[in-house]
Order: C-alpha cells, then structure tokens, then sequence
C-alpha cells in the first residue's frame, strides 16, 4: 500500500502517507516526538526529506492532510486556492520548488505575485528541505506591505510591538512602561497590551487610555488589546476607539474550537473592525498571533506535524487581510520546543512560511525559563529575522514580561537591530520620533534627553 | 541625562515592577542592569532544575507520616519533554500507597517547575491547612519527585482519598522564582478534568498570597467540597472567595 518509500544505505524507508512523510522530513522538535510523529532516526529523517524532494507540488491539491468535508479550514484552502497564480511553479517538484526559490528567477515581485497560488502545505513541505540560511534568503527577498496609521513593511525597515504589559492592568504602570518604549522608537507596528483581567471593561478602559494617550502625542500608529474576538466586537458596538481586532488563531477548526473562534466569527470581526475606518494611511484592521504545537495542546492535531499545521493558520490569517502576523514562538514551552536550537528554526521557518504566504509575519523571540534556552539564543534569532527582513518584533522593558512570565526581547534589542542591521521604523513613525527629539537622522537613538524631557513634560 | 530627568523617570518607576529606565549605553544595558538580569534568569533556573531536598522536606512535614513517590518521568529532561510522564507514578510506586485506611483529605506534593517554592513554603501550608481542618481524617503525606498536578489523582485514588490537596512548584518568573500553587480535586481518580479543579496560585513570600490566606481558602474549599460533592467550576462560582484570574495553566504545572 505504501506509495511513498525511499532506499537509503541499503535500507527501504516505507511511509504509509502525505503527512506521515511530512512529519517525519521535519527537523527534530519535542512537540512532534510528544505527539508521537517524528522521524525514529536521523537517516530516516533524511529518507523523508528526500522522498519530499521528489513529490510534486500538485501533490498536495491531491492529497489533503485534513479532509475537505472534517475541516474548515481545509475548506479555506481549497476554496481560495489561485491556480492561476499557481502555474509558474505547477510542473515543479518539492525539491525543485526549493531550487526555484533560492534562485534570482525568484525576485520580489514574482515571490509576491505567486502567493495565492501557494497552499499551507506546499509551504511547510519546501520549508523541511531548507535549512536556516534558506529560509533566511527567501525570506529576505519577499516584501508584504501593509498599513493602518503607519505603513509597515517596506524595504530597510523593521517594525516593533510595545508591549507595555501589567499584572494588575495598572493604568499608571503601562503608561509608564509605554513612555519608557517610546523613548527607545518602539512601537511603530502597535501598543499592544494583554490584559491581566480579560473583559469587556477592562478592554476598554485600557482602549481609552491608549487613544488618549496616542492623540495627546499625535503619534503615527495603532493601538490594540489583546482580548478575545467576540470581546472586540462587542467594544466595537459600545463605541470604544479600538484601533486592531486581535485573535489567536491554529490550523485546524478543532483547535480553533479551542480557542472559541470560527471562519465566520473572524469574518464578522474583520467587517466590523473595518467599518469605524479609524486607519489614515491604510485598512489592514487584524491582528493575528500562532504558535507551534498549539493544536497538539489543544489535542486537536490529527496526527499532522505542528510546522505544516503552524503553516496552514496563515490561511486563516491571510483570508483577513492583517496588519500584523506574529508568531508566539517559543512561549509555549519545552515539550513542544525544546531549546534555543529547536525555538530559532522555528522562527525563521514561521516567518519564511507566513511571508511566502503573502502575511505581515513578524515574531516575538522569547522562552520560558523551563526551556533550554536564554537570552543568547534571542540575541540570535532576533538578529536571523531582522535579517530575513520579518515584519515586526516585540519589545517587553528590560525583555522581562511582568504579566505573563516569561522573556523577549528588550526595547534595547530593537534599537540594537535598527543601529546595526541599518534598518528603520516605519516612516510616518520615524517623521514622528525626528520631530520629537527622540533619534538622528540614521534612526539612531539621540543621547541628548531632549525627546524623553518631552515625553515626560506631556505625561504630567 | 540630567538630574530632574533622572528623578522624574524614577517617578514613573514607582508605578510598576517592570524594568524601566534601564538607562543604555549605545543601544545596549548597562552592565549593572544586564548583571541583574542574568541573577533572575539564573535564580529561576535554578529553581527549575535544583533537586528537591526530600529529607529537609520530611523533617519539615513532622508529625506527618511522609511517603516519597517518582513519577513515571525518570529525570527533569523527560519531565520537561514529556508532561504526560509527570502525570502518571512510576511503574511499582502505587504499591508504596496500597492498603491505607480510606481519608477525608490527603495532601500531596509535588515539586513542578519549582522545588524551590516547594522547598520554602508547602511544609508550611500543609501545617497551616491541617490546623484548619479539625474533625477531619488526613491520609500521609505523599512527596511526588519530576510530578505534575495530575499526578495527584493516580495518588488519591490509591490511598483511598476523597479529596486531594496538590500543592507544586509553580512555572517561576524573573520576579518570583519560588511560587507555589494549590489545587484541589474531589473524588480523584485519573481522567478528572482540569475543570474539575479548584486552583490557587501564588502562593509565595514576595507580595503574593501568605501560609495563613492561602490555608484559609484551602480550608474553605475543603470542606465546601466534602460537603457538596464536587471541586472545579461548579463550586468555584459558588464560594466567590477565589480569584482564578492569572492562574496559570494547570498543564504547565
């Protein structure tokens, strides 16, 4: 029965299907060894891998991992397939698609044209064959662009969350870790708070309070609280100045159940967001955030891999046109990814995965203090993805998340990545940090005072 | 920066435990303040991966009879990888537990994330609890080693328990290393859903929840258990007096 086998050193490697060939070509990770689906040894790992290679890419419009009728998100992608954005790529193998994206043919423009045509699954499957500087290569090369009051994602920028988060939602605690943010350019893709309370009241006064604090400085970019879908949408009804309609999201309708949202709850939230037309320079109203293993944790992986099925929530996400795509990616902890080794592929390859899908894919580089993993392991993987040009990262003070326990990046690290890497903020942001005081013309940081002087003058 | 600005960010510093106004050299932190970083991040490790001290726990827990148990996770690095191993004993380990007069409430410990919170505080809330419990018969005292909080319904039902108290080691912060939590289930038995829970968390000496609170709200649910029948949302939504918010997980303990 087994239509996939490869002989490799005098052994026959059988797979009795797709998604069997998949998990076992993926890297090694926890989540899948606790699931049971990884590969048994290397050289059967590299079995896999080459078995892929050979696969043509149509093979996945054949074989669905998830069956159309059990799912509704296989659904999604089947339905929004493009096949006409399909074709440049249709003839090739898995292994030749790879070569495909590594080459000059694959310029930025082909890269952005061909991303309907892509499903969730082709994406995971090219990723298994690529390794980090792959991934890193092709990443850099695609260009996502999207804007509400800042435009986000335009070439020799990089974007950054401010999360300014508080145990006790303290509303004096958050304004001051938010001034502490701005006065080191963090924040140009979104003050973002997750609330301690998750409820409709505390939402919105936290909404008031990052409004008011927004126009009080005039500054270029958008604010969201991070609570549940339905929770926003009701806020939206009352007539709070919400910005971003937030929501996790994973890539099975299982797993979704889990979270409590449908297609069809995303769908009403993203017309609603759209409807208060609070964007100046753009409509992108979503915010997403993923994360391997979601779906295992949820027991709701169907003995998929947890990258592809990290790779096919980006069909939920792109089906709303978001602002922002983030993938949590080491916050889920050591029995899903396991070290600073397992954390960094995982990144680059959610980014790489996200943004050949056509999403605003950034990251918040982070563990927990049970993984194998440090602040070193950031420094690394912060610096692979500004490289690999993601869209956002997000910037906690001092890289210490009070609220919710565990490690980011720093606001130090951001600037860090501008100084170095030579990228900026988003434009309209960086006009609003120069005629603040706040950096050079290089974007880099002023030691004057003058910008924090004025910050804080206007807090009092 | 000058002086009124130093102290005006001090001011704003007043108003959370978050790190702010690190102040930075270039685009890095001063040294003073990455030196701090590393002590937390190396405290929590720390509290992660140090050994639990069985003896010291032992003498702490006297006039307790004390059994130690493992759980079917035979080191941290497979605790860590496999949580479903953490929830289950050792195979032969039940025996330990065998043959006991059926008990009102057992507790049980398990070190989690955390043997530092267990090392510090669970004695203490063991003693504090029991003291509030008069007219109740207790089973010994079960000390689980690489334990989640599941582990507790393999144990509770073996010892003929009606109620478990679990108190672990909870996922350790920067701030706080050594939290501990408490949970409580009804009739356990493996296969009880988290629902069925009652939880309690932060339990630790750095502005969170003290021995005597958290032994008052054990004591409550406790007995508000017994009499009702049951632990979990149910009875959550009744007693009013707990805070779930911030709980964390129970999958991460």
């Amino acid at each position: 029965m087994s239509a996939y086998r490869c002989s490799l050193g005098g052994e026959t490697f059988r797979f009795s299907d797709l998604a069997e060939v998949m998990a076992k070509a993926t890297p090694a990770r926890s989540g899948d060894a606790l699931a049971g689906l990884i590969a048994q040894s290397d050289v059967e790992r590299v079995a896999a891998q080459m078995v892929l290679a050979d696969l043509p890419l149509k093979a996945f419009l054949e074989e669905l991992l998830i069956p159309y009728e059990q799912d509704e998100v296989t659904r999604l992608i089947v339905d929004t397939f493009d096949a006409d954005a399909f074709v440049p790529v249709a003839h090739m193998t898995v292994g030749q698609f790879r070569d495909w994206l590594l080459s000059d043919a694959a310029d930025t423009a082909t890269l952005a044209a061909l991303a309907p045509g892509l499903t969730p699954e082709m994406a995971a499957a090219v990723s298994k064959l690529m390794r980090n500087r792959d991934l890193i290569a092709v990443s850099r090369k695609i260009r996502v662009i999207t804007a509400f009051r800042s435009t986000l994602g335009l070439e020799g920028r990089i974007g950054s969350r401010l999360q300014p988060n508080h145990p006790a939602d303290d509303l004096k605690g958050i304004v001051a870790s938010t001034l502490d943010g701005l006065s080191y350019a963090v924040g140009d893709a979104v003050i973002g708070i997750n609330p301690a309370t998750d409820n409709i009241p505390t939402a919105m006064v936290l909404l008031d309070m990052l409004d008011e604090l927004r126009q009080r400085y005039e500054i270029p970019t958008q604010s969201c609280v991070l609570t549940h879908v339905t929770n926003s949408i009701e806020i939206i009804e009352r007539g709070a100045p919400l910005d971003l309609v937030f929501q996790s999201v994973a890539g099975t309708e299982a797993a979704n159940e889990g979270f409590g949202v449908t297609l069809a709850m995303l769908k009403e939230a993203h017309e609603a967001g759209l409807s208060l037309g609070r964007g100046t320079v753009g409509q992108n109203v979503m915010y997403f955030e993923t994360g391997q293993g979601s779906a295992l944790s949820a027991d709701a992986h169907h003995g998929i891999d947890q990258q592809t099925l990290e790779a096919r929530a980006y069909a939920v996400c792109r089906a709303y046109d978001p602002l922002i795509v983030n993938t949590v990616v080491g916050f889920i902890g050591p029995e899903y990814l396991y070290d600073g080794k397992e954390i960094i592929r995982a990144g680059l390859e959610d980014v790489f995965c996200g943004k050949l899908l056509g999403l605003p894919m950034g990251c918040d580089v982070c563990y927990t203090n049970h993984a194998e993993a440090d602040q070193n392991d950031m420094d690394v993987l912060m610096t692979l993805l500004a490289d690999a040009r993601a869209q956002f990262l997000i910037g906690v003070p001092g890289a210490d998340d009070i609220m919710l326990n565990y490690q980011s990046l720093s606001f130090h690290d951001i600037a860090y990545l501008r100084n170095s890497l030579g990228l900026k903020a988003a434009p309209e942001f960086e006009a609003w940090l120069t005629s603040m005081g706040l950096v050079s013309e290089t974007g880099h940081l002023l030691d004057s005072g003058i910008g924090a002087q004025r910050l804080l003058e206007a807090a009092q | 920066m000058s002086d009124l600005m130093r102290d005006k960010w001090a001011a704003l510093r007043q108003a959370t435990p978050a790190r702010i106004a690190l102040g930075r050299t270039g685009a890095g932190l001063p040294t003073g303040a990455n030196l701090e970083f590393q002590f937390a991040h190396a405290r929590a490790r720390d509290a992660v991966h140090s050994p639990l001290d069985l003896d010291a726990l032992a003498a702490g827990l006297q006039p307790f009879e004390v059994i130690r148990v493992n759980s079917a996770a035979s080191d941290r690095a497979s605790y860590l990888r496999r949580p479903d191993l953490g929830r289950k004993l050792a195979t032969g380990e039940a025996e330990k537990l065998n043959a006991r007069t059926p008990c009102d409430v057992a507790f049980v410990i398990a070190d989690g994330l955390s043997s530092a919170a267990v090392q510090a505080h669970a004695a203490a809330v063991v003693h504090a609890a029991s003291a509030r419990l008069e007219g109740l018969s207790f089973g010994p005292v079960v000390v689980a080693s690489e334990a989640r909080v599941a582990i507790g319904d393999e144990i509770g039902q073996v010892l003929g328990a009606r109620l478990v108290v679990l108190l672990v080691g909870e996922r350790p912060g920067l701030t706080v290393a050594d939290s501990l939590g408490a949970y409580l289930t009804y009739d356990p038995k493996p296969g009880v859903k988290d629902s069925q829970r009652n939880c309690l968390s932060n339990i630790h000496g750095k502005g969170g929840m003290s021995y005597d609170q958290a032994a008052e709200k054990i004591a409550w649910l406790s007995r508000a258990a017994l009499e009702r029948g049951l632990t979990g949302t149910g009875l959550k939504e009744e007693s009013g007096a707990i805070s779930q918010e911030n709980a964390p997980s129970i999958d991460e303990a």
